[in-house]
């Protein structure tokens, strides 16, 4: 008896392809504490880095003494600014086109900014040592709040550019002013305001926060001095870049750099840039000829690497009495901190914060940002959103709410009257984006349907009347939002980083026996690349996902891509792997052309093979085509199976979803409960549903952390506080509610694959479902806004200040 | 500084080093013994990235002089997998269940849950999410890792059925 040929089903199966909840294939080596982070590197002769910083938010150093330090047994060298100058070192180029100092130069300007690097044998002498450098200081007045920052008697921050009238985004109009930015017409939206029915204005203050990835920065850096090679191990996302800023601003050629993003312990934004600790390790492993470790800790993360937003936006819109919105105007002051290190493509200093008309189709709008300096740690990042677009859609998302209030409207129905329609896309928005495909009503309707909208009202109505008999000292909340997102930076035409195009790469080699390697631009940092990668593989040349390795993060071996943010990875590399797999394809088909003796056009594929026209038992697998390509004379056709794809995507993505937040709040204690959070996701076409779920889990709990309880603020002199896990929220178990999720799916038309990127989609639309519910809690006694985060706190003073606290 | 002489089993086999006073038991498993699977994510004993399992307790190894381990039983991840070399019950419910994604947490949050459901064989999904709440994640929101910690003590449960 034969053995029965496998279906066409049975073959997909066997495939792991897209869309199936693939097993992930990291899990092996983290499940067993074999993961290998850079802290795990250990080389021979290895020393480490460690920060003297600065106790003071601004002051200029009068002196440093190196001297004990230097006397201490294993201590080998002590870097100052001085030491640095010679090399032009001392003050490295930000991603935003300022500059910021590697070590402190003459004065410092925030607490915690790196002042000295000490190197020693061990990490407990570096710790030593840093406390025996002498540095005094003369403290100057500190600015902690953007809003003074320009005042006519503000102390000049930046001494270093106090003269220069031009910034890198334009003119500069005062001495703590970094650029004016702006989207949208002024014209007609000062129009449509002037004439509008009603005018709904508020102050919406996105806090200071912190991507704090449970892995903080460091880097393993070492210069082989026989062949002139600097390598450095590093938390990279975007690994090919830092390779080529490090070329530039040392003069090393760039083939002589190698930079190795290993396993990475969480981004979340927070590594996208270039820190001082890199520069000082890679310095000190070029002049003592050894390799350096520098590994920060977790104060020195929150407080001196990378915080996010910190912005403040000042918002009108305008509508009809029945709730249509007419215009939408919007004034941030940007709070930069020190140095304008923000990862923003070089053309949007305000990243795409003009994504702000969300999900509806305002017709005038317009953005003004100011970029400011404080005396505040540098940074800027994308936590967990594409540029800017979290504070975008919180900004909306709350104003909407707000106007909701001024209609005495259902926020639920307002946003039903103003959604852009199905129809309308592809749609462009009155700030100048196209968004690609989108089904609002839909995924609206299915999400209200859900959560039994009507239903949660009418409780709610219950609950403030059983509230205002004093049967309950407890008020539900309900919180609703519907985002769009834009990801997938980005088309080369408007989005490079520091020159560098936005495209992304991928490299594909299949070997004799019918398995592959893939090399790509991005790097994980725990989305799963090497598991849904492959998959995306498997589907387009028929190799099962398991017989596919992936790697990325190797400068020397992986081909040119720039990293991993954003949620950039599916929509650029990701459809560069499609590409590179759909050119293997195409070869293979003219092999199994060659080898069936027919035609290329008789031949059509299935599922892992090419099959002759009307004739299903002539085919040739995947397999059979790669052996061939290593062992057959095939006249026209070089030797081999691989291809390459550089990807430059002809526009971002616009991932949606609609989110409900239930919440119980205690107005006596100001506790608030979250009953129940509700997400609904179009990230298009689903690659592996337990992954993005998986995403989707973890960004809502990031976002419950921001509207809840993160904040990273300085006091009047320059003090951080939020700056250890002391007091900066991070949601325990405990405090992380169920998260239920759902999806509905809307292709990017122009993705390869249709996939549009979700990683980020639950931060940025989670933040505005929690406030909302918040906000919504105390609708009814008269509260249009508070800010965040809502922290037991504040929420207690909310109802205190309405007098609900009898 | 002075050394110490220090003698614990760590992960069944019997280990001996130098070590400052004040060296942490973290270090010293991570630097000295080479196991690199506990991390550190934090100053101040928040994260529970280093989690290791202490004379049969859960202790967070960057809060322990490695002095005070001095003839302790340690078992770190390295040391989880079951003698025939197979993955524990745990290890393989979060591989399952997606209960991990960057895996920065995962060895201090596996090894939590192996004590956990020592200490617990069937613990309800509040007493759960109490059991580790000495541990942070920054990527999974709890929920999967809680699924797998289920899931991991019915394997258990009923293995231990099994056996009776």
């Amino acid at each position: 008896m034969t053995e029965q040929a496998p279906t066409s089903e049975e073959r997909v199966a066997k495939l792991q392809g897209l869309g199936c909840s693939r097993k992930r294939v990291e899990d092996a080596r983290f499940t067993q504490g074999k993961g290998n982070y850079v802290d795990d590197i250990k080389m021979p002769g290895m020393v480490f880095g460690d920060f003297v910083r600065s106790p003071y938010g601004h002051a200029r150093i009068k002196s440093i003494n190196k001297d004990a330090a230097l006397a201490l047994p294993g201590v080998i060298a002590v870097l100052t600014a001085a030491d640095l100058k010679p090399l032009n070192l001392h003050y490295m180029p930000t991603l935003a086109g300022d500059v910021q100092a590697v070590l402190a130069d003459e004065k410092v300007l925030f607490q915690n900014q790196e002042v000295a690097f000490v190197v020693a044998e061990d990490r407990y002498i570096a710790a030593d040592a840093v406390e025996l450098v002498e540095v005094e200081y003369e403290e100057l007045p500190v600015i902690n709040i953007a809003t003074k920052a320009m005042d006519p008697d503000a102390p000049v921050l930046r001494e270093d550019i106090k003269d220069k009238t031009e910034g890198a985004h334009g003119p500069r109009k005062h001495h703590n002013h970094i650029f004016t930015w702006e989207a949208g017409d002024a014209r007609a939206t000062a129009k449509a305001l002037d004439s509008a029915e009603v005018v709904a204005s508020e102050l919406i203050t996105y806090q200071r926060v912190h991507p704090c990835p449970l892995e903080t920065c460091g880097c393993v850096a070492s210069m082989d001095k026989i062949n002139g090679k600097l390598t450095i191990w590093g938390t990279f996302q975007a690994p090919h870049a830092v390779r080529t800023v490090a070329s530039l601003i040392t003069n090393i050629a760039e083939h002589n750099i190698r930079i190795v993003s290993p396993d990475i312990g969480g981004g979340f934004g927070n590594k996208v840039g270039v820190y001082p600790g890199y520069i000082c390790a890679a310095v000190a492993s070029i002049v003592t000829g050894v390799p350096v470790k520098w590994i920060e800790d977790r104060i020195e993360n929150l407080t001196a690497t990378a915080f996010a937003r910190d912005y403040h936006m000042t918002g009108q819109i305008a509508a009809t009495k029945d709730g249509k919105i007419t215009g939408l105007k919007c004034h941030v002051l940007a709070d930069h901190g020190a140095f304008d290190a923000c990862a923003d493509p070089t053309q949007f200093p305000a990243g795409f914060f003009h994504i702000c008309t969300g999900s509806y189709d305002i017709p005038a709008a317009h953005v003004e940002v100011d970029g400011v300096y404080t005396n505040k740690a540098p940074g800027g990042v994308a936590y967990r959103c594409s540029f800017r677009v979290t504070e975008a859609s919180y900004f909306i998302e709350r104003m909407v709410d707000v106007l909701a209030r001024k209609l005495d409207m259902d926020p639920a129905e307002l946003r039903l009257k103003n959604f852009i329609s199905k129809e309308q896309f592809p749609y462009t928005s009155a700030l100048g984006w196209e968004y690609d495909s989108g089904d609002y009503q839909t995924a609206m309707d299915k999400a209200m349907k859900a959560i039994d909208y009507a239903g949660l009202r009418a409780e709610q109505k219950a609950n403030r009347e059983a509230f205002a008999r004093g049967e309950t000292r407890k008020l539900m909340g309900i919180g609703t939002a519907f985002f769009t997102e834009i990801v997938g930076a980005g088309p080369v035409k408007n989005c490079d980083i520091l020159g560098l195009g936005m495209f992304d790469s991928c490299e594909i080699r299949i070997h004799p026996t019918g398995s592959a390697i893939a090399r790509l631009g991005t790097i994980s940092q725990g989305q799963g690349h090497a598991t849904t990668f492959a998959q995306i593989l498997a589907t387009e040349i028929g190799i099962p996902a398991e017989n596919i390795t992936v790697e990325e993060g190797d400068t020397d071996t992986a081909p040119y891509g720039l990293g991993t943010y954003g949620s950039r990875s599916t929509p650029v590399a990701g459809a560069a792997t499609a590409m590179a797999g759909r050119k293997i394809r195409a070869k293979a088909q003219m092999i199994a052309a060659y080898l069936l003796e027919v035609h290329d056009d008789d031949l059509e594929w299935d599922v892992d093979r090419f099959v002759v026209k009307g004739a299903p038992d002539r085919f040739k697998t995947m397999a059979e085509i790669a052996f061939a390509s290593y062992n057959k004379a095939i006249p026209g056709l070089e030797p081999g199976l691989e291809a390459v794809s550089y990807y430059d995507p002809p526009n971002m993505t616009y991932p949606f979803g609609a989110y409900f937040c239930v919440v119980d709040v205690d107005v006596d204690t100001g506790v608030t409960d979250v009953r129940r959070f509700y997400a609904l996701d179009d990230c298009g076409t689903r690659i592996n549903p337990m992954v993005i779920e998986g995403q989707v889990h973890g960004g809502l709990t990031e976002a419950l952390a921001i509207a809840m309880g993160q904040e990273i603020s300085y006091d009047e002199i320059g003090n951080v506080s939020g700056g250890s896990l002391m007091d900066f929220f991070l949601p325990t178990a405990v405090e992380t509610p169920h998260w239920e999720t759902d999806f509905t799916v809307t292709p990017s038309p122009h993705h390869p694959i249709g996939a549009k990127g979700v990683g980020e989609s639950p931060n940025v639309g989670g933040v505005s479902a929690f406030s909302n519910a918040v906000n919504d809690a105390f609708a009814h006694a008269g509260l249009v806004h508070t800010q965040m985060p809502h922290d037991h706190w504040r929420v207690w003073k909310v109802a205190n200040d309405l007098g609900l606290n009898g | 500084m002075d050394k110490m002489h220090v003698k614990l089993t760590v992960n069944g086999r019997k280990v001996e080093g130098l070590a400052e006073p004040r060296t942490l038991l973290i270090h010293f498993l991570r630097e000295e013994l080479n196991l690199t699977g506990p991390h550190i994510g934090c100053d101040t004993s928040h994260c529970g990235a280093c989690t290791v399992d202490m004379n049969g307790m859960s202790v967070k190894s960057c809060t322990v002089f490695v002095a005070q381990a001095n003839g302790a039983e340690v078992t770190t991840i390295e040391g989880i997998a079951n003698a025939d070399g197979t993955l524990h019950a745990v290890q393989a419910a979060f591989a399952e269940h997606h209960g991990l994604q960057c895996g920065f947490c995962t060895p201090g949050m596996i090894t939590r849950a192996y004590r956990l459901l020592q200490e617990n064989p069937t613990p309800t999904e509040e007493e759960i999410r109490y059991g580790i709440s000495g541990n942070l994640c920054r990527c999974t929101g709890y929920q999967n890792i809680v699924k797998a910690i289920q899931a991991a003590a019915t394997t258990l449960n009923e293995a231990k059925e099994a056996a009776e």
